[in-house]
């Protein structure tokens, strides 16, 4: 299965020969398992774990949650405060699956920029790139329409910004806002199918883990390095590389334990920190609140989105040219969705013949800047629309599209990356020496 | 069709998303309630006492519909026997039964009563459907340390009806609050250019609560700070009945899990240990 030569499962028994020959289920899981690993991966590599456990926990809270909970416009409500009140450990579900969201949204991101640091998305993983921003996208569209279901102000509002979005789409927009929703507004029609679809989506988003699980243990694992594994022979192989089973399982799981601590701390003593007061306030469509915040995690692409107001002449320019076709709505749901597009290109659109950021010294001040730009759009994105938030939003936006379509195709060309080591064994007796000699006690690379 | 108005005409002028609102809302004072904090416990004596404030006083126009009678006897909350609790309903409510086609008094299994008489919002999630202690600049930072502060608002606000300032008209629309956010506001507050010169705003309900309005058994303190907090405490514990429980069950985890990261960095160690060249013990 990898393209990193390794020992493989060997029937032994009759039994097992017996199901081997019809069914290689278990030769697939000791691949899976025993898949060489790049020995040098830092404590960033551990957020894939995490993700793949939120993704279980999401979907066995969600099951239990669905039991009980009613997608209709009346009752949902009232059912939500069903199970925080008298369903037995409700109130312990309904918070881990709220809270689970955010936890599952901090470590998309982590991983995402750890990607993006190492170089992760390069030849030859664009494919497990390309796989992961599909599943980054499935990921905020059940994020979205889970929050709708408690039916609460921020939900019926927060549904009403969004879908407008689609409104905004020239020609057919009004008409697919319409189909979209079941109706001319959000309505027990839309409640229902957020309801379907937010149970449906997360095993969609099952499939593509397991494909982009495939397709990163086909290319193997990138690392810190962006040296690639020595494939010459196994023996070779062996020295860059250990299994996944035991050495990164228990390191992952060690990550992953410390992360629940904190996370369940969260749950247990403030559950509320990162909701919105108002969703404990039933749907009014009469009444709207006086300012419309979408979750933590969606604020910078909803910054984003905001920035690009009938006042920037960028958007004056568009509107000219396409005779108005693309007025400033339009151009802000184009500018957020292009903010995602633009990072899914990454692959294409970084031109420097160095992998990791840690080779680069130029890149690694520009990305620096990134990550902080990302931070600063999420705060814009809480704030009202008003100076100087709007102008610091247009700028903090021009950096996000900036980076990926300017810096990064320069960069290729302008920066000169320091020499990687040659091999990740190198790097990785640079960092505890070799057998007997440790030089320093410090933890796994970095 | 005109109740639906009149909710949402209610609710308009009610303080909802104080957050966006920035300024305008007044001093949230940072009442110290006993369930704060990971280990803080809902004071039962205290509740109690807001339930009979909450009962004397605001279930007179406020309902809490979501709120089951029975869960008043539920350890972690006001934990009262159960046939106090059923004298208790009998003597306070009555329910529209559909069966009967009439009212009956109220049983512990009935939820307490939705009241949209006087266009009143419900009360059973408002410890959590309001905030307080925004900040800085607008991060919620506060928050992580004082709470959310809903409880607070609300004790705040029932505590915040100061004096008219000088420059309240004489026809206004409804009582000076110097904490409510989002509520009418005089053109002769404002200054030329446009500022709130007063903190708070002009809110529709009338003052709930007086000095020794509410009289308890225990003789507790009765005075109109007391009492505000003494019922906000009880709202919250309508609003999140499950809080003890919910701690507890934090406590637990973060205990278990605590003790499994270590045993697990113990494992990672031993068995990285020949690998990085440390396999000498």
């Amino acid at each position: 299965m990898s393209g990193i030569p390794h020992d493989h499962y060997e029937p032994k028994t009759g039994a097992e020969k017996w199901l081997h020959s019809r069914l290689p289920i278990v030769g697939l899981v000791y691949d899976t398992i025993m898949i060489p690993t790049p020995k040098n991966l830092n404590w960033m590599w551990i957020w894939g774990i995490v993700l793949a456990f939120c993704l279980v926990m999401q979907i066995v809270t969600g099951i239990i949650l669905a039991m009980h909970y009613t997608p209709h416009v009346d009752l949902a409500f009232s059912s939500v405060e069903h199970i925080m009140r008298n369903v037995n450990g409700g109130y312990m579900l309904r918070y881990l699956h709220a809270n689970g969201a955010s936890l599952f949204f901090l470590a998309v991101y982590m991983h995402i920029f750890r990607g993006l640091y190492y170089g992760s998305y390069k030849a030859p993983r664009e494919v497990t790139w390309i796989i992961g921003m599909l599943i980054y996208l499935a990921m905020m569209a059940t994020g979205f329409m889970g929050y709708v279901l408690p039916w609460g102000q921020m939900s019926f509002w927060g549904a009403t910004v969004i879908t407008g979005l689609f409104g905004a789409i020239p020609f057919i927009g009004e008409a697919l806002q319409t189909w979209l929703l079941g109706g001319p507004a959000v309505d027990n029609a839309t409640l229902n199918r957020f309801f379907s679809l937010h149970y449906l989506l997360p095993f969609v988003i099952a499939a593509l883990v397991a494909i982009h699980i495939w397709a990163f243990h086909t290319t193997g694992n990138s690392n810190p390095t962006g040296v690639e594994v020595r494939r010459g022979s196994k023996a070779e192989a062996e020295k860059d590389t250990l299994p996944f089973w035991p050495y990164f399982v228990i390191k992952d799981f060690f990550a992953l334990c410390v992360i629940l601590a904190i996370f369940w701390a969260v749950v247990g003593f403030m559950p509320n920190y990162l909701g919105h007061p108002d969703n404990y306030i039933e749907a009014n469509p009469l009444v709207t609140p006086a300012h419309i915040v979408p979750e933590w995690f969606f604020l910078p692409f909803y910054a984003i989105l905001r920035a690009f107001t009938s006042e920037v002449w960028v958007v004056q320019f568009a509107s000219f040219v396409t005779g108005g076709i693309i007025d400033a709505k339009f151009f802000g749901v184009l500018a957020m969705f292009g903010a995602i597009a633009v990072m899914a290109l990454v692959p294409w659109l970084d031109t420097s013949s160095a992998r990791s950021g840690r080779y680069r010294p130029m890149f690694k001040w520009w990305f620096a800047l990134l990550v902080i730009d990302f931070v600063v759009l999420m705060w814009l994105g809480s704030m009202p629309a008003e100076e100087p938030y709007a102008t610091w939003s247009l700028i903090a936006s021009a950096y996000w599209f900036g980076y990926f379509l300017v810096i990064l195709p320069l960069l290729g060309v302008l920066e000169k990356p320091n020499a990687p080591p040659a091999t990740i064994e190198e790097d990785f007796e640079a960092h505890y020496g070799k057998n007997g000699d440790a030089e320093s006690s410090a933890s796994p690379a970095e | 069709m005109f109740k639906t108005l009149a909710i949402s005409a209610a609710l308009a002028i009610s303080p909802v998303a104080v957050m966006a609102a920035g300024g305008g809302g007044g001093h949230v004072e940072d009442f110290e309630f006993s369930y704060e904090g990971p280990f803080g416990a809902f004071d039962q004596n205290q509740l109690q006492r807001g339930l009979q404030i909450y009962t004397e006083v605001c279930a007179s126009c406020h309902g809490m519909k979501l709120v089951p009678i029975r869960s008043l006897s539920d350890e972690g909350g006001p934990h009262m026997p159960e046939d106090q609790i059923r004298a208790y309903a009998a003597e306070n409510f009555e329910i529209f039964d559909p069966e009967l086609d009439d009212y009956r008094p109220a049983t512990p299994v009935d939820n307490f009563p939705a009241n949209t008489d006087a266009d009143a919002p419900d009360l059973s999630l408002m410890a959590k459907a309001r905030a307080g202690f925004h900040g800085p600049y607008g991060l919620g930072i506060n928050q992580m340390f004082k709470g959310m502060g809903g409880p607070e608002y609300i004790a705040s606000l029932l505590d915040g009806y100061h004096d008219a300032p000088e420059c309240e008209p004489e026809d206004v629309d409804g009582y000076y609050n110097a904490v409510f956010a989002n509520g009418g506001y005089p053109d002769s507050c404002l200054d030329e250019d446009g500022h709130r010169t007063v903190p708070g705003s002009w809110i529709a309900m009338s003052p709930p609560l007086f000095d020794e309005g509410v009289e308890f058994a225990d003789g507790h303190a009765n005075d109109v700070h007391h009492m505000s907090q003494d019922v906000s405490a009880f709202l919250m514990w309508a609003a999140e009945p499950k809080m003890m429980a919910r701690k507890q069950a934090g406590f637990i985890g973060v205990l278990m899990l605590t003790v499994l990261s270590v045993l697990l960095y113990l494992t990672n160690k031993r068995i990285w240990a020949p690998i990085k060249g440390k396999d000498n013990d």
